[in-house]
C-alpha cells in the first residue's frame, strides 16, 4: 500500500550503526579533546538522529511535504537558539554605565 | 461503515475487518495514510519546540557557566545513562519492526514487537528510577534536599564557583529527563493500547497507519534522548 516496507536487514544495520555511534560518543568523551568535546558529541548525536529519522521514521521513503515539516522544526529551534544566544553572549561587549 | 468504499491492500487475502477503510474526505488510501503521517510530523515539530525551551535554557546557562556545569555533570552516572541509551535504541528497533509487521499484516509478529517495545520502555524508566534514587541519596534534587557535594566545596576554595549555577544544572537535568520520561510513559501507554487493539482485531487495515504514527512518536522520544545523553552526562567525564 502506501508505506514502503523497510527490510529487516536495513533495520538491524541501522541499529548496529546507532550502537557504534553511541560507543563512539562515550569513547570521545574520555579523549583529551578540550573544547572539541561539545561539537563532536553534537555531530555524533545529529548523525544518530538523521539515521533514526531517515530509516526508522521512514523519511527516506516519504513525500517531500514530510521533509519540509521535519526540517522546519529544526529551523524554528535554530532561530530560538541563535537569537537567544546572540543576546546573552554579547551582553558584556559594551561598557554601558548603570548596567 | 458498511457503505464506505473499501480497498483491499496488497498482500495475502485478509478477513473483512482487516481491510483498510477509506473515509469520505480522502481521494484514496494513499492520501489518507499520508495525511495521518504528516499530521503526526506537524505534532512532532511542536514537540521539538516544547523541548526547545528547555534546550535554550540549558544552552544559555551552559554557555555562561561552563565550569559549574562540567563539575555538576560529573555527579551523573555515565554507565547507567549509556545502558539506557542502548535500551532505548533497542526499543526503537523493535518499534521499527512492529511497523514492518503491521505493513505486512503479520499480526502475531506485530503483537510481539509491540510488547518488546513497551517492555524496553519500562526498563528505561526502571533504570531512570535507580538513577533518580542515587541522586536523592546524594542530596542532588533541587527543592527537595539539595546540598553542594563536599568535594565540590573543597575544589571551589581555589577557584570561585557559583553554587546557584551548580544547582541550576540539576534543575535542568530533572526537568529535561523528567519531561522525557513523561513522554516515554505516554509512549508506553500508546504502544500498549495499540497492542490491545491489535489483539482485539479492532483496527482496520491491520492498523498500518495507526502503528506507523505511534512509531513516529516513539522514535521522536528516542531522538530526544540521543541529544540529552551527551548534553547532560558527557560534559566532562575525564577529571
Amino acid at each position: 500500500m502506501s508505506g514502503h516496507v523497510v527490510p529487516v536487514r536495513t533495520n538491524i544495520a541501522i541499529f548496529v550503526a546507532l550502537l557504534i555511534l553511541l560507543f563512539a560518543t562515550v569513547g570521545a568523551a574520555y579523549l583529551p579533546l578540550e573544547s572539541l568535546h561539545l561539537p563532536l558529541a553534537l555531530t555524533i548525536a545529529a548523525a544518530k538522529a538523521v539515521l533514526i529519522g531517515l530509516f526508522f521514521m521512514h523519511l527516506y521513503y516519504r513525500h517531500h511535504l514530510t521533509w519540509i515539516v521535519s526540517v522546519a522544526s529544526l529551523l524554528w529551534l535554530g532561530i530560538l537558539l541563535a537569537l537567544t544566544l546572540s543576546d546573552y553572549l554579547s551582553r558584556g561587549w559594551l561598557d554601558i554605565p548603570g548596567k | 461503515m458498511e457503505t464506505v468504499t473499501t480497498h483491499r491492500a496488497s498482500g495475502p487475502p485478509a478477513s473483512p475487518h482487516d481491510e483498510p477503510i477509506l473515509e469520505e474526505q480522502f481521494d484514496d488510501l494513499e492520501q489518507q495514510h499520508e495525511a495521518s503521517s504528516v499530521g503526526m510530523w506537524v505534532f512532532l515539530a511542536t514537540e521539538v519546540m516544547f523541548f526547545g525551551g528547555l534546550i535554550a535554557a540549558y544552552t544559555v546557562y551552559r554557555a555562561t557557566s561552563p565550569r559549574e556545569f562540567a563539575l555538576a555533570s560529573q555527579h551523573l552516572n555515565v554507565g547507567l545513562g549509556c545502558l539506557n541509551t542502548v535500551i532505548l535504541l533497542g526499543s526503537s528497533l523493535s518499534m521499527a519492526l512492529a511497523v514492518r509487521a503491521a505493513q505486512l499484516q503479520r499480526r502475531r509478529n506485530l503483537l510481539w514487537c509491540l510488547a518488546i517495545t513497551a517492555a524496553l520502555g519500562i526498563c528505561f524508566l526502571g533504570v531512570k528510577a535507580v538513577e533518580y534514587y542515587q541522586e536523592y541519596r546524594e542530596h542532588l534534587i533541587p527543592g527537595l534536599n539539595f546540598q553542594i557535594p563536599a568535594q565540590v566545596v573543597a575544589k571551589s576554595t581555589r577557584l570561585p564557583l557559583d553554587p546557584r549555577r551548580f544547582e541550576m544544572f540539576f534543575v535542568l537535568y530533572f526537568f529535561m529527563t523528567g519531561l522525557h520520561a513523561f513522554h516515554l510513559i505516554v509512549g508506553i501507554a500508546l504502544v500498549s493500547v495499540m497492542a490491545l487493539l491489535t489483539w482485539r482485531r479492532w483496527l482496520s487495515g491491520s492498523g498500518e497507519t495507526q502503528i506507523e504514527v505511534t512509531g513516529l512518536y516513539w522514535h521522536f522520544v528516542d531522538v530526544v534522548w540521543v541529544f540529552l545523553y551527551p548534553l547532560l552526562y558527557l560534559i566532562d567525564v575525564q577529571s
